[in-house]
């Protein structure tokens, strides 16, 4: 997966936005004081600003997904960019068309930013490195891979209600074997100095490299949730039940849900994140998921601030002189 | 590149002193009892912190950053160091005394005024200006200014700040200036 693609140009400005990978600490943080900036932009009357006026941003999606593209879209409107949505799975390559042959019919619309999705890991660098000189790519999650603006918006979630994340102690929870989003989370966590990140999951969902991310490992809801600061239940993806990874969803909340009575092992002030789309009374309990503690709502929203950021700074030049 | 001390604290307070007159009597004239304020970030929102204060007006200081309204953005990018801009009060229909350290260009105020009508639509906007300087691009004057200083093409006066506040001269005097 690491490619020759530089994410940033010569004087370290975000040039692509494909993996957690590789970024230093204070880029990552530029990109959450960035997403603050706009955050700010609901409270005025013109939701908008001018940024990206003129340039074009091409959503491309080899794999559906209505919440990603929507924020996606909805943040490259806010910045007033130009958007064409590609749904790719029910147009050219359904057809026959190769991945690369889409990209250059595509490319000729002048699109100034490509934002991938796509089911195979490796996609989007792929993308990056076929793309015409000066095209940024955003990696909206490649297979496996990596969902690199999902787990900034955790990032700026986490920051906007604990501050400083170097005490926090962190808890994943669920099928991190199948979940990009758990990867660059754990990238993001570690890379932010957080004092521990934990992952909890049975060992069916468990990569067998687990230990090597950096990151506590435990098979017990109970005894992984002892003291945390952040819980980040996952999805349990019902798919994957065909492979008998699971005897049950209901034995699987039994074990690994998350309950009003668990949550009590937690800091007293835990905040309870989720990426959605949420299965109630599977990965968590309904009082749980609108419960207090709960963010999953203000997630969403600070997923378009993030966004915004990502592409507002991959957009901005790659050289020049200084403001007067 | 050269850089010289051009003012001290004491002496841009007391032009601050004087812009709080100035401006107040634009005010009077202009019968405008209850304005509301914002500076420009950066060291526009310095001298307006103390124009807040003189003037005692009552709506709570606005920021300005307006790094997301440059009309330079695809040459130079993005800032890193952007702020999110704070209007916490009702800019529609209020009488608005924009405040900003040096018009050069008047670029910054033409995006300041963009982002401005983004809050909603005053009923006017006065410019206050601590510096004045030659070099303008777009039609756009203060209505009050401290002062004007004599500064070659190739000299640049930065505000530093903000306790205490000094000006600064960067870069050398062209030869037609210096001769």
């Amino acid at each position: 997966m690491n490619s020759q693609i530089r994410q940033t140009d010569s004087q370290g400005r975000l040039r692509h936005f494909l993996s957690i990978e590789g970024f230093r600490r204070e880029q990552l943080e530029q990109i959450l004081d960035t997403a603050e900036s706009f955050a700010m932009l609901p409270g005025r009357q013109v939701k908008k600003v001018p940024l990206l006026r003129g340039k074009i941003i091409t959503n491309l999606f080899f794999e559906n997904s209505t919440r990603t593209r929507t924020t996606f879209e909805l943040a490259a409107k806010l910045l007033s960019a130009d958007v064409i949505n590609f749904n790719v799975n029910v147009s050219a390559t359904a057809k026959g068309e190769t991945l690369l042959d889409t990209l250059r019919n595509i490319e000729a619309m002048h699109s100034d930013m490509f934002v991938v999705r796509h089911q195979a890991s490796g996609a989007a660098h792929f993308i990056a490195r076929h793309a015409a000189p000066g095209v940024s790519v955003i990696n909206a999650g490649d297979g496996r891979h990596a969902h690199p603006t999902q787990a900034m918006l955790d990032m700026f979630t986490i920051r906007r209600h604990k501050g400083d994340f170097t005490p926090l102690r962190v808890a994943i929870v669920g099928d991190i074997q199948h979940s990009r989003v758990a990867r660059s989370q754990i990238m993001a966590l570690n890379t932010l100095g957080v004092s521990e990140v934990r992952v909890i999951a049975p060992r069916t969902l468990l990569p067998a490299e687990a230990r090597t991310l950096g990151v506590h490992v435990y098979h017990n809801l109970e005894q992984g949730l002892e003291d945390v600061d952040v819980i980040i239940m996952l999805r349990l993806q019902k798919e994957r039940m065909e492979h008998a990874l699971l005897p049950s969803e209901h034995e699987y909340f039994q074990l690994y849900g998350l309950t009003t009575e668990r949550l009590r092992r937690a800091g007293p002030d835990a905040i309870v994140m989720h990426p959605g789309p949420i299965n109630r009374g599977v990965e968590i309990a309904s009082e749980v998921a609108d419960g207090p503690q709960s963010v999953i709502l203000q997630q969403v929203s600070y997923g378009i601030a993030v966004r915004m950021a990502v592409m507002s700074m991959a957009l901005g030049a790659t050289a020049g002189e200084a403001p007067s | 590149m050269s850089k010289r001390i051009f003012m001290q604290q004491d002496a841009i307070l007391n032009i601050i002193q004087g812009m709080a007159r100035l401006t107040r009597r634009h005010l009077q004239e202009r019968n405008i009892p209850d304005p509301a304020m914002i500076g420009i970030h950066t060291g526009g929102v310095w001298i307006a912190q103390r124009l807040h204060q003189l003037l005692d007006i009552e709506p709570p200081l606005g920021q300005l950053d307006i790094s997301f309204y440059r009309d330079d953005f695809t040459r130079i990018g993005m800032n890193p160091q952007v702020k999110p801009s704070q209007i916490s009060f009702e800019v529609e229909d209020r009488h608005i005394i924009l405040v900003d350290d040096v018009i050069q260009s008047g670029r910054t105020i033409r995006a300041a005024m963009n982002e401005i009508f983004d809050f909603g639509r005053p009923a006017s906007i006065t410019l206050v200006s601590l510096i004045e300087r030659s070099g303008r691009e777009l039609p756009i004057q203060p209505d009050i200014m401290g002062l004007e200083p004599p500064l070659g093409d190739k000299e640049h006066i930065r505000l530093l700040g903000p306790d205490p506040l000094v000006l600064e001269i960067s870069g050398r005097r062209d030869e037609r200036e210096a001769s």
